[in-house]
């Protein structure tokens, strides 16, 4: 059974945001990791970019399929998990800590747009 | 369309196994992760359900003949027991399929053909037998079949069915006795490993199965990893490295294909590729980033696309971001400079050796 837990915001295509004041963690969900299986690679975007809610902004690579990152906020990008670039797999041992970018946050409001861990938790059944 | 089963799916479901749809069957892909599964091929020994490949058995006086017609390695004399892998093209050498033809005796020959292409290859079969005193008799749906593969296969198997098998050479089956039934052995696979493939009925297959998995030693195996060893091999899958559009010279499988045979479908068209060069080539592309080169993304030079992604991989067992292509035979040669684009960004790579794994066969 897929982890999934209280506090976060969730997207329908399966990341996650942990807000910490104006700066919103993005990462994917367990239940994600564990459709794709072994994550070989993590595609990111530079320190810098725009990301848009319900943009593309990377992917996340299995060892048999590449799947896109959507990203659930709008804002600038301001860190990137360097982490990840050497060792991907910590994707599958831990999702919602092994976050893929740090985003500063243009509006709050639209974390209305996101499901509760209630709500994503049923989509996931 | 409705996926059909193998005799193993309920197996495959109760060990939990993702299951997806290959071939027109539904087939497990993982039941760990591809990378425990592949690691366990490469070191120790897994076991695959490979009981959606087609079975078609050649019976008759015209047998070597009308195999030789439609296939293009030679079997002329061939002794029996001995495996041949090759093709059949059409007239205009392109792929029908790839597969396997098993000499049972100097009258009878059994053909292994890809699960997605059973009717069509059939079909081709019978078309292509009139004249021949043969007769065609399509097995598939009563034969199951296991592959078991990595360097304990051997040991396991002999110990776990009771059959000799260390006598066996690459490429070479026999007839054994089994739980009371006859079953057909090879030294054969798909992996780049030493191993087996064993032909049963479905009752030997699910009892074999569950036999193999309670022994503790042997790993069940989906084909995501059936796909990443056979690519670390450059085992070419059909629909990806050969296909109606792509030929055996093309495909870099010139060997398969003899030349100096009387005649085969397709001879005529391959001879001409042979003598004059193709304009298309499958290659090995590594790129030097840890970004995966996927079937399908565009190959280019200077901006200009000159070919297409047919399999690409991380490579599990070498750690390297590789690819086979069909690309542009003008580029074919190794440690040309091209280009892949993955998503939105453009990946400088170059062509290399398609063996990215140096296959561990028992000759």
């Amino acid at each position: 059974m897929s982890k999934v837990i209280e506090g976060l915001y969730y997207s329908e295509s399966h990341e996650f945001v942990r807000i910490e004041g104006e700066y919103a963690y993005v990462g994917i969900t367990d239940y994600a990791q564990h459709q794709l299986g072994n994550v070989v690679y993590v595609d990111m975007p530079d320190v810098d970019d725009e990301v848009a809610q319900g943009e593309e902004f990377g992917a996340v690579e299995s060892v048999k399929a590449a799947s896109d990152l959507i990203s659930p906020v709008t804002g600038t990008v301001v860190e990137v998990n360097e982490e990840l670039a050497d060792n991907p797999q910590l994707i599958n041992e831990d999702a919602f800590s092994n976050w893929i970018i740090k985003v500063k946050v243009d509006d709050t409001e639209e974390l209305k747009n996101l499901l509760d861990a209630k709500g994503y938790e049923a989509i996931c059944e | 369309m409705e996926e059909k089963k193998t005799c193993l799916y309920d197996c495959h479901v109760e060990l939990g196994a993702k299951m997806s749809p290959f071939g027109g069957f539904m087939m497990p892909i993982e039941y760990s992760t591809i990378i425990d599964e592949h690691n366990a091929v490469r070191n120790h020994c897994g076991v695959f359900d490979v009981s959606h490949m087609g079975e078609v058995m050649v019976t008759g006086a015209d047998a070597e003949r009308y195999v030789n017609h439609i296939f293009t390695n030679d079997i002329t004399n061939a002794p029996k027991g001995k495996i041949y892998y090759g093709m059949m093209l059409y007239p205009n050498g392109g792929t029908v399929d790839d597969l396997l033809v098993y000499k049972v005796d100097e009258a009878q020959f059994l053909l292994v053909i890809n699960a997605s292409n059973i009717d069509k290859d059939y079909d081709w079969m019978k078309q292509n037998a009139a004249g021949f005193d043969v007769v065609l008799d399509n097995q598939s749906d009563v034969t199951g079949q296991l592959a078991i593969q990595g360097p304990d296969a051997e040991r396991i198997v002999s110990e776990l069915f009771k059959i000799e098998v260390a006598h066996l050479e690459f490429y070479t089956f026999e007839y054994a006795q089994a739980d009371g039934e006859t079953i057909l052995v090879s030294r054969t696979g798909y992996t780049g490993e030493d191993g087996f493939e064993i032909y049963g009925s479905h009752a030997f297959i699910i009892n074999a199965w569950k036999r193999l998995l309670a022994s503790g030693e042997v790993k069940p195996c989906g084909l995501g990893c059936r796909d990443t060893l056979r690519f670390e091999a450059a085992l070419p899958l059909y629909g990806h490295e050969l296909s109606d559009e792509i030929s055996p010279i093309e495909a870099g499988l010139g060997m398969f294909v003899k030349l100096n045979k009387e005649e085969f479908i397709g001879k005529e068209a391959v001879a001409e590729q042979k003598a004059n060069g193709v304009s298309k080539k499958v290659v090995g592309i590594e790129i030097l980033d840890r970004a995966i080169p996927r079937n399908g993304y565009d190959i280019e030079v200077d901006g200009n696309k000159i070919g297409t992604v047919t399999t690409g991989y991380h490579t599990i067992t070498t750690d390297r971001s590789v690819c086979m292509a069909l690309i542009d035979a003008k580029y074919a040669a190794i440690d040309t400079p091209v280009d892949i684009r993955i998503r939105k960004k453009v990946f400088p790579g170059k062509v290399v050796k398609k063996k990215f794994y140096e296959k561990k066969y028992k000759k």
